[in-house]
This record gives structure tokens, C-alpha cells and sequence, in this order.
């Protein structure tokens, strides 16, 4: 009998609630979108490292994290050294060049990249023929709606597209490692090297031996360890980021359920006053207000759950290359339990002042 | 004044306090009323009628006297103990009826048995009272789907439901025309004779107060006369 009062109330005016629920909706489409960004992310970034074919990467010195490359202080000279290593069957140079937040030029050797990673999958075009020729895979080409033989500009200067793969390597956007080296002013220097190994299993003895070798001075992983260089916990602040995001959806969350109970419960007080002549008591009415303002919660977590499906729609659609958001279903409950959270706390004052409404003076409201 | 009636006030008063200024709405009232009675109170607006009706139906307290109900000593109760008697030993019925507007008729009658944890379904003799009052084919309309004598009849089920020891009825024809009036007043008074049920009525219709057993005035506050 609650739930169908509650209900009712609900029922009754359909355009408050929708309000309610689409405006409760919006900070968990926000905390979903970020979880998911966030997600996304990270897991492009390890998919793309491991579909290189590296099993160790070593960086220059400068390297402070996966994601900031520093300039290239890794001579090329290197690449023939560690080749010669025991069980290192290929060592590959490679230099990234960032051009924005998450879109990365690569310098790559073609050929041995090629060997290494299994091969490019050709869209549209082929191979690099011409300095200034230029590799995307099919998201950078959506993103820019661009095709094989096209030109675009990046990096201040134009480049022609020679070939459109499917992508899903290292990187978006590929052009001959010379070239970029000579653009970079970094001739003869990369800031990554990655190696191939005769048999995975003998990881552990090649990087000893590439310590002795290399010294301390050069940062060694496996690809385990490199990708889990990057993670919620070590790109600086993001935790905290979302924590604060969290925190505004919980004040939102709160503030819309508080004005919408309060005014509720102010259009009510007649039917509040009802109740008590019928002998309701104090608890009886502010259990119907926090539930009335747990299912604002709940529906509201329901449709920010749905229009983070949206916002993803819209990301894939706008810009499939830069950002890469994923659904974390892990986050939904965590969603609905700081939205039912703020909402009980938002219906705490409205429902504490229904529930003391004197009820000859509820019964007199018109 | 003998003590085994169903409601004894005895030198009742009602102050309500209005921020500086009090109003005296009750003044020494005294009023015994014996179990199966049927009264009706009559008396000019502001007289103090529907003081009386709240304070007997525990919806406000006594400022200063004694009031028993059902065996409840009024001026002894908490808020609490007063949420408990509107809840099982008296109903009300109001000049505007008061059903909730978003819920059907049988649904507004539900409610009442609900907050009195009664199971859902009530007894056959209820809905043998249904039939007397003519709504058990209503049931399934909200209240503005109803007239105003069957939202009245719905509120008389309502106030009935959980078998309460006392009807309060507040003007209960004053919204109402002739026809559905004598309806509703039949009714009362057919529900008293049939069942015994202890009824109060507030009226301004001379007529309307003749269906009782017995007549109070009130004026000023005070208790004139009984007839
Ligand atoms: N809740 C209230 N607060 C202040 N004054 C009230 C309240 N209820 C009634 N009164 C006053 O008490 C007096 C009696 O009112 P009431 O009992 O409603 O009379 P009646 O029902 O006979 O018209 C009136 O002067 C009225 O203004
Ligand atoms: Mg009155």
C-alpha cells in the first residue's frame, strides 16, 4: 500500500517526476561518463601496446610514464646492441611524437614493425612509398572523415594518406621513423625500443642480462609491466578526480531530490493532513516521502545509466580516434548507491517536516 | 452525570494560541455521550463544533478539563497515544469529503486499513455495508470521477472500515444537495439503528439535525442547551 501511494504520487504528476528523474540522471550519466573515459582509455592504451608483438620495451631515460614519452634520448645505435642480446630475436625503434592528449604520431621502420606486430591489414592504399606519406586506421579516418590518396594536416605540415588499416597497433596515426626523426630534430634516436623475443618465457633471464648490459640508467619492462604502468592509480589525480565528480553528483543528486520532495510535500499537505486523521503517524508519512525520493534515485540512476549509453554513441560517432569510453557495468550499482544515498538525504528535511505538519492545520491548507 | 458513557467531557476548554493573540474556542464545555447514540451538534460558525470533534478525535489537545474517550483519558496522551486513537477508536468524516485524489475509491479505503495493519481484505460484513452505502460497484473510480454524494459515502466507508468505536461526521451534507444530503443522512442513521454505531454529527440544517436521538448547541464556545 505505500508503493502505491508513492506510486501514485508519482503517476500523478508524470512531468515533475520525469524532471526529477532526468535531472538525478544527468551526474550519473556524468560519474558513468568518466568512469568509462577513464576506462577506455587505459584499456585502448594496453591493447594497442600488446598488439605490437613486443614482449620487453625499453625507454629512454627520460621517460617518466607511459604516457609522456619525453624526447627521444634512445640512439639508434642501441637497436644493433640489443639485437645481438641472447634470445632477443628482433628490436625494433620506435618514436612517438605527441601531438595531442591520447593521439600520438609513431615513427616506425615499416618492415620490421611489420615483422614484429604480424602486419598492417590494409583498408584502403598501402605501405609508405614517399617521405611524407602517411598510415591511419580506420578511427582516425572516421574522426576525420578522410580516405586513402587524401592529405592531412598534422604536426603544423600536410601529409598524404597512403593507406587506412584497421588499426588497433600502438598508435592511430603512422609515418617512416626517418622522417619524423628529421621533423623532430632527433636523427638517429628513438625513444622506445621494442623487443621480440625467440620464446616468450625467457623474459625474465633477458631483462637481467639487458640490465648488465644497459645499466639502471634505461627503464626495462616486460608488456605485463607496461601496460600496468598506466592505471586509475598512477595517471596523477585522476582518483581524486573522480571523487570529486562523485561528490557533485551527490550535491546535485541531493539538491534535486530535496526540491522536489520539498515542493512535493508543500502540494500535499492537504493529503499529508488526510493521512494523519486517519490515524498515520509521524513515521509512516516520512517513510513516504524517502521512498517517493528513493525511486526519483533509482529511476534516475536507470536513465543516467541508459544516456551514458548515449553519451558513448556520441563519443564513437564524433570522435572514435581521440577518446575511447567503455561501459563499466561494475560502476552501476556504485552509481545507485551514492544516488539513493544523496536522495535519502535530500528527502530527510521535507519528510521530517511533513511527518510534524499538525494535522488541523494540514486538513485547513488549500 | 453517570461515568459509563462512551465519550464524558467534563469543563473543557480550548485555547489556541495564535502568536500574541489566544483564541478561546472551547469554554467549560461538558458533554456525555452514551454508546450507540446518535448526536447531532448545531450552532453558528466559529461556535467551537469542529474544536470539539478534533479534540474528541484526538486531533489536537485539550487545553484545560477532562475528556474520556472509549475509556482513553485525552489529556493524558502523547502525540503518539493520539495518532493511536485516530487510528482505531474513532473515524472521520469531513464537509469536503477528503479522499486522496490519486487513488480509487476502494484504494482510499484501503489506505485506512492499511494504517491500522488490518489485512487487506475486510470483513463480509463490510462488504455488506458497501452494498448499504451503494459504492461497491465505485470502487474503481478515483473521486473525481465520483459525485459528491458517492465521495461522500466512500469517505463514510473509509472512516468505517476499521470499525472505530466513534463516528465523527463535520457537516457532512454541507457540500452535498437535497437529495444526496437525506442519501448520506439515511445513511448515518440507518448505520446507527442497524449497527449500533456510535455517531456524532455537526450540522447547520435544522433538519439535518432531527434525524439524532439528541440535539447540543453550541455558541461561543459553550454548550447552550440540549433538547
Ligand atoms: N487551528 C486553529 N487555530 C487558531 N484558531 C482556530 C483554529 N481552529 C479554530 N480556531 C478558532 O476557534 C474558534 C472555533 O472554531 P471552530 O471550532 O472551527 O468553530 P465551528 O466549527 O463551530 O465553526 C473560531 O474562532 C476559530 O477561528
Ligand atoms: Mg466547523
Amino acid at each position: 500500500m505505500t508503493a502505491k501511494l508513492v506510486w501514485e504520487n508519482l503517476k500523478h504528476r508524470p512531468l515533475r517526476s520525469l524532471l526529477s528523474f532526468l535531472l538525478i540522471g544527468v551526474p550519473v550519466t556524468l560519474i558513468l561518463t568518466l568512469v568509462g573515459l577513464t576506462h577506455g582509455m587505459i584499456t585502448d592504451f594496453q591493447q594497442r601496446q600488446k598488439a605490437s608483438g613486443a614482449d620487453i620495451v625499453v625507454r629512454g631515460t627520460n621517460a617518466q610514464t607511459a604516457l609522456s614519452f619525453g624526447s627521444a634520448t634512445l640512439s639508434e645505435g642501441f637497436i644493433k646492441l640489443l639485437e645481438k642480446q641472447p634470445h632477443v630475436k628482433m628490436a625494433v625503434g620506435i618514436l612517438n611524437h605527441n601531438n595531442q592528449i591520447w593521439l600520438t604520431v609513431t615513427g616506425i621502420d615499416l618492415d620490421k614493425f611489420s615483422a614484429m606486430s604480424g602486419g598492417f591489414t590494409y583498408l584502403e592504399g598501402g605501405p609508405f612509398r614517399k617521405p611524407d606519406d602517411m598510415i591511419i586506421d580506420r578511427y582516425y579516418a572516421a574522426q576525420q572523415h578522410v580516405h586513402a590518396g587524401d592529405t592531412v594536416e598534422v604536426l603544423t605540415r600536410p601529409w598524404h594518406i597512403c593507406g587506412v588499416i584497421e588499426g588497433g597497433q600502438l598508435s592511430h596515426m603512422f609515418v617512416q621513423l626517418k622522417v619524423l626523426q628529421d621533423l623532430d630534430s632527433s636523427t638517429g634516436k628513438v625513444n622506445q625500443i621494442d623487443l621480440k623475443l625467440d620464446n616468450p618465457a625467457n623474459v625474465e633471464a633477458v631483462k637481467k642480462n639487458l640490465r648488465g648490459v644497459l645499466g639502471d640508467e634505461y627503464p626495462i619492462y616486460d608488456m605485463r609491466e607496461f601496460t600496468s604502468l598506466i592505471s586509475v592509480d598512477n595517471i596523477g589525480g585522476l582518483r581524486e578526480f573522480t571523487w570529486v565528480v562523485v561528490g557533485i553528483g551527490v550535491v546535485i543528486g541531493g539538491v534535486v531530490v530535496w526540491m522536489s520532495m520539498y515542493m512535493a510535500v508543500l502540494m500535499r499537505t492537504r493529503e499529508i493532513g488526510i493521512l494523519k486523521s486517519l490515524g498515520g503517524s509521524n513515521a509512516f508519512i516520512l517513510r513516504l516521502v524517502v521512498m517517493e525520493a528513493l525511486i526519483l534515485g533509482a529511476g534516475g540512476t536507470l536513465l543516467g545509466i541508459g544516456m551514458s549509453f548515449g553519451a558513448q554513441w556520441l563519443i564513437r560517432a564524433l570522435v572514435p580516434a581521440s577518446i575511447q569510453m567503455a561501459i563499466v557495468p561494475l560502476w552501476w550499482p556504485i552509481s545507485l548507491g551514492i544516488m539513493l544515498a544523496s536522495a535519502a538525504l535530500g528527502a530527510l528535511y521535507p519528510g521530517l517536516r511533513a511527518a510534524q505538519h499538525d494535522p488541523i492545520e494540514a486538513l485547513a491548507y488549500e | 452525570m453517570s461515568e459509563d458513557g462512551i465519550i464524558e467531557v467534563r469543563n473543557l476548554s480550548k485555547t489556541y494560541q495564535m502568536g500574541k493573540v489566544s483564541v478561546l474556542a472551547l469554554r467549560h464545555v461538558d458533554l456525555h455521550v452514551e454508546r450507540s447514540e446518535f448526536l447531532t451538534i448545531v450552532g453558528p460558525s466559529g461556535s467551537g463544533k469542529s474544536t470539539l470533534f478534533h479534540i474528541i478525535g484526538g486531533l489536537t489537545p485539550p487545553t484545560a478539563g477532562e475528556v474520556r474517550v472509549a475509556g482513553h483519558d485525552l489529556s493524558a496522551l502523547t502525540e503518539a497515544d493520539r495518532t493511536d486513537l485516530r487510528r482505531c477508536t474513532v473515524g472521520f468524516v469531513f464537509q469536503r469529503f477528503n479522499l486522496l485524489p490519486n487513488l480509487t475509491a476502494g484504494d482510499n479505503i484501503a489506505v485506512a486499513r492499511y494504517i491500522a495493519g488490518m489485512p487487506r481484505k475486510p470483513d463480509p460484513q463490510f462488504d455488506e455495508m458497501l452494498q448499504f452505502l451503494g459504492i461497491a460497484q465505485r470502487l474503481d473510480h478515483k473521486p473525481n470521477a465520483l459525485s459528491g454524494g458517492e465521495q461522500q459515502r466512500v469517505a463514510i466507508a473509509r472512516a468505517l472500515v476499521n470499525r472505530p468505536a466513534i463516528l465523527l461526521a463535520d457537516e457532512p451534507t454541507g457540500n452535498l444537495d437535497t437529495e444526496n444530503s437525506k442519501i448520506v443522512l439515511e445513511l448515518l442513521k440507518n448505520l446507527n439503528e442497524q449497527y449500533g454505531q456510535t455517531t456524532l454529527m455537526i450540522t447547520h440544517n435544522p433538519e439535518a439535525a432531527s434525524y439524532g436521538h439528541r440535539t447540543v448547541h453550541m455558541r461561543d464556545g459553550k454548550i447552550m442547551e440540549a433538547t
